[in-house]
């Protein structure tokens, strides 16, 4: 079972090294982790993707908290939320094939950002399935390279996440 | 007027009203050393970093203060690790400050240069690396702050050298705010009548009082709401002391090498009341098979150790002294039942097996409590002497009970008797160890004789590891391996040039007088006791049965 996992953390050095430790160190498994800025620039804030079941959801929520430069953990439901990830993937692209992997493309809204002689990298963003129908549909023409951001979500509606400021 | 970094440093620790430094100097840490000329903290110079640690430990466990400590950079540093990580598992307030290199050179693998920020971070409860000589105020005050508020633990807070001599304006924030850490001190209501509602209508209740029940100086509480519910109540070893041994509702130590009566008591209840435990697995053995008929309520203040190794029905998260008095008001009176008389047979007197005139360490200890009313406070070392002092030594305070639960750290009791001995000038205390871990940190007697402290060592001398060769006999059909010393040192000389008091006795007959000696003497006193390696500690469980599943229990 995979569960996302919304953190908002101290935007201090180290606090990336203290979660990434804590992961190892409990044996958790992280699928993917994004980190960046947020609105406010004091806070960022880690999108984290972990594998296991409940008790190992609860643990990674409870462990996450004890840490003192973690502000807040919210698990994201997918039902109520927007996820995306963006990958860039540069595939084999003879003029001969070209055409047709700009159809696809299309079909996918998904964008092309470079072309050589005989490759051309496109960029797409969507969620899992989104992105692994796509990937499926380009590896018979020769996939040289793929990279992907790992998963962002945010919760649908006015609901969003947030640390209630005192003061 | 500015002050340097160091000045502003120890003016922060005054302001948290520290009186003792535990502690040893180096280079990076010269400014720090040098501001301290002029201030009335007491520094003590241990005989190694591990010794300073371990010391502040001691004087945290017995003051209820946090203990500090310092060391250099780099070997000063790594030094401490141990400490450090042994304060962490037993929930240990302790400040540690150790000297860095200077911020510009950071990360270039400078002479004496470690990354302790980054070794310490996944024992520490928070640790700081200081880049700003203005943050060193507030840092401080974080630190001490995290470190005995909610689940207590070390905090570590390096200081590059450039930092503690830039100057600064010193000003001491009057509050912390930190928005990520925000301990939850009041349990729940409802979870609170929920659990006195389970206490009342259940047949077989027991508490299980852990190490929560010292930190949370919670002993009375825990007293009030056992007797008026009539509940048994055995302890965990970190919880050694939160209840008096002579009362008549305490069934022993539970756990691994834990009495037969605590063990039994635990498996066969029907409502656990735990309380400031974490059910560590050296407490419960094999999970399947732990009480396997009881409904758990779990208090405890850190929310992460609530189902992590039990499923708890009621959690209660909180500090254990507040919850145990708001569930004492709503529990019924309760007269001794069936199951108060039944249990009350399971209790035995352990009478040591004297078969030869060969010195019986069991028959030793209780002797020692005897003689000295439980009432000293006694740090232990790691090993077989440290099971039978749990086991047997009456004890009837809390917090009198010193010694390295979740790590084990041998080496731990000598140092921590320091500390101990100078937080409670007035107390007897008493350092029962093993020839193995007594010769991990023994170069501390120089420290206890430098500042006066009449630290008393009993050392049962087995010439061997007794309890790892315990292990080699049941899991390794007794194919001893590197646990019989080929060289054993004369530990009456070694003590002696040490300025120590010292004695040896080898039977069974001198164990009285030898304790009134070490009794009445004034100074610091060492009594060796030649014991037999073959001398084990039981009961033992074996790994993986259920814990009333007891070898020789
Ligand atoms: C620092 C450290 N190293 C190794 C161990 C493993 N260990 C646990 S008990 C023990 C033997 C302790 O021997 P001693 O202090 O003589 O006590 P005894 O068991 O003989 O009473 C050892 C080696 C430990 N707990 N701590």
């Amino acid at each position: 079972m995979k569960t996302t996992i919304s953190v908002l953390v101290e935007n201090h050095p180290g606090v990336l090294f203290r979660i990434a430790g804590l992961f190892s160190r409990r044996g958790f498994n992280i699928d993917s982790l994004a980190v960046g800025t947020t609105e406010n620039p004091d806070i960022s804030r880690i999108t984290i993707v972990v594998e296991g079941d409940e008790y190992i959801v609860e643990q990674v929520k409870k462990q996450l908290n004890k840490l003192v430069d973690v502000i807040k953990v919210s698990k994201i439901i997918p039902e109520d939320s927007v996820t995306r990830e963006l990958v860039l993937i540069k595939v084999d692209a003879e003029p001969q094939v070209r055409s047709e992997i700009i159809h696809m493309a299309e079909i996918f809204r998904a964008n092309i950002v470079d072309v050589s002689r005989k490759s051309m990298t496109i960029e797409l963003t969507g969620d899992k399935n989104k992105i692994s129908a796509f990937e499926e549909l380009l590896k018979p023409f020769g996939i040289k390279e793929l990279v992907r951001t790992g998963i962002i979500a945010v919760n649908r509606g006015a609901n969003s996440i947030k640390i209630e400021e005192e003061n | 007027m500015k002050i340097t970094g160091a000045q502003a440093l120890i003016r922060s620790l005054e302001l948290e009203k520290v009186k003792f430094i535990f502690g040893y100097p180096g280079g990076a840490i010269l400014p720090v050393y040098d501001s301290l000329n002029y201030s009335k903290i007491k520094h003590i110079l241990t005989r190694s970093e591990q010794g300073a640690a371990h010391a502040a430990s001691g004087y945290a466990r017995v003051s209820g203060k946090v203990g500090v400590c310092m060391a250099t950079s780099g070997p000063g540093a790594t030094n401490l690790v141990t400490g450090i990580a042994t304060a962490y598992m037993d929930s240990i307030p302790i400040v540690a400050i150790t000297g860095q290199v200077s911020t510009a050179v950071i990360g270039r693998d400078v002479f004496q240069e470690v990354d302790i920020t980054g070794a310490t971070a996944p024992f520490t409860k928070h640790n700081f690396l200081v880049k700003d000589a203005d943050d060193i105020p507030r840092i401080v005050k974080e630190a001490f702050y995290i470190a005995s508020t909610g689940r207590p633990g070390p905090v570590l807070i390096d200081l590059p050298k450039d930092v503690a001599d830039t100057k600064i304006d010193f000003k001491y924030p009057e509050k912390v705010t930190l928005r990520g850490y925000k301990p939850n001190i009041i349990g729940h209501p409802l979870q609170i009548s929920r659990a006195a509602e389970m206490i009342n209508q259940c047949q077989r209740p027991v508490i299980c009082a852990g190490g929560g029940i010292n930190t949370s100086r919670a002993e009375q509480e825990l007293m009030k709401l056992a007797e008026k519910g009539s509940i048994p109540v055995v302890t965990t070893l970190m919880g050694t002391g939160s209840f008096p041994t002579d009362h008549p509702l305490y069934m022993g130590m539970m756990g691994m090498h834990g009495l037969s009566s605590a063990n039994k008591t635990i498996t066969e209840a029907d409502l656990i009341i735990a309380a400031g435990a974490r059910f560590a697995d050296r407490t419960i053995g094999k999970v399947e098979g732990f009480a396997p008929e009881a409904k758990i309520i779990h208090i405890d203040i850190d929310p992460a150790e609530i189902g992590k190794n039990i499923h708890a029905h009621t959690p209660i998260v909180g500090d254990v002294k507040q919850i145990l008095e708001e569930i004492g008001k709503n529990v019924k009176d309760k007269k001794p039942s069936k199951w108060n008389e039944y249990i009350a047979g399971l209790k035995e007197k352990f009478i040591a097996n004297i078969d030869n005139n060969l010195l019986n360490p069991v028959e030793f200890i209780q002797q020692l409590s005897n003689k000295t009313k439980g009432k000293a406070i006694i740090t232990t070392e790691v090993g077989c002497h440290q099971m039978w002092t749990a086991q047997h030594y009456e004890f009837t305070k809390p917090r009198t009970f010193i010694s390295s639960g979740g790590l084990g750290t041998m080496g731990y009791g000598l140092p921590a008797a320091i500390g101990a001995q100078i937080a409670q000038e007035d107390m007897m205390i008493i350092n029962i160890c093993g020839d193995g871990s007594f010769q991990m940190n023994l170069t501390e007697m120089a420290t206890a004789v430098e500042n006066n402290l009449s630290i008393k060592v009993v050392l049962f001398n087995n010439s061997g590891l007794g309890l790892v060769r315990q292990l080699q006999e049941f899991y390794c059909e007794k194919r001893y391996n590197q646990v019989h010393f080929g060289f054993v040192p004369d530990f009456v000389k070694i003590a002696e040039s040490y300025g120590f008091k010292a004695m040896r006795i080898q039977k069974q007959e001198e164990i009285l007088s030898a304790i009134d000696s070490l009794i009445s003497e004034k100074g610091p006193f060492l009594l060796e006791c030649i014991v037999d390696i073959d001398e084990n500690v039981y009961p033992m469980v074996l790994n993986g049965s259920p814990i009333n599943d007891m070898i020789g229990g």
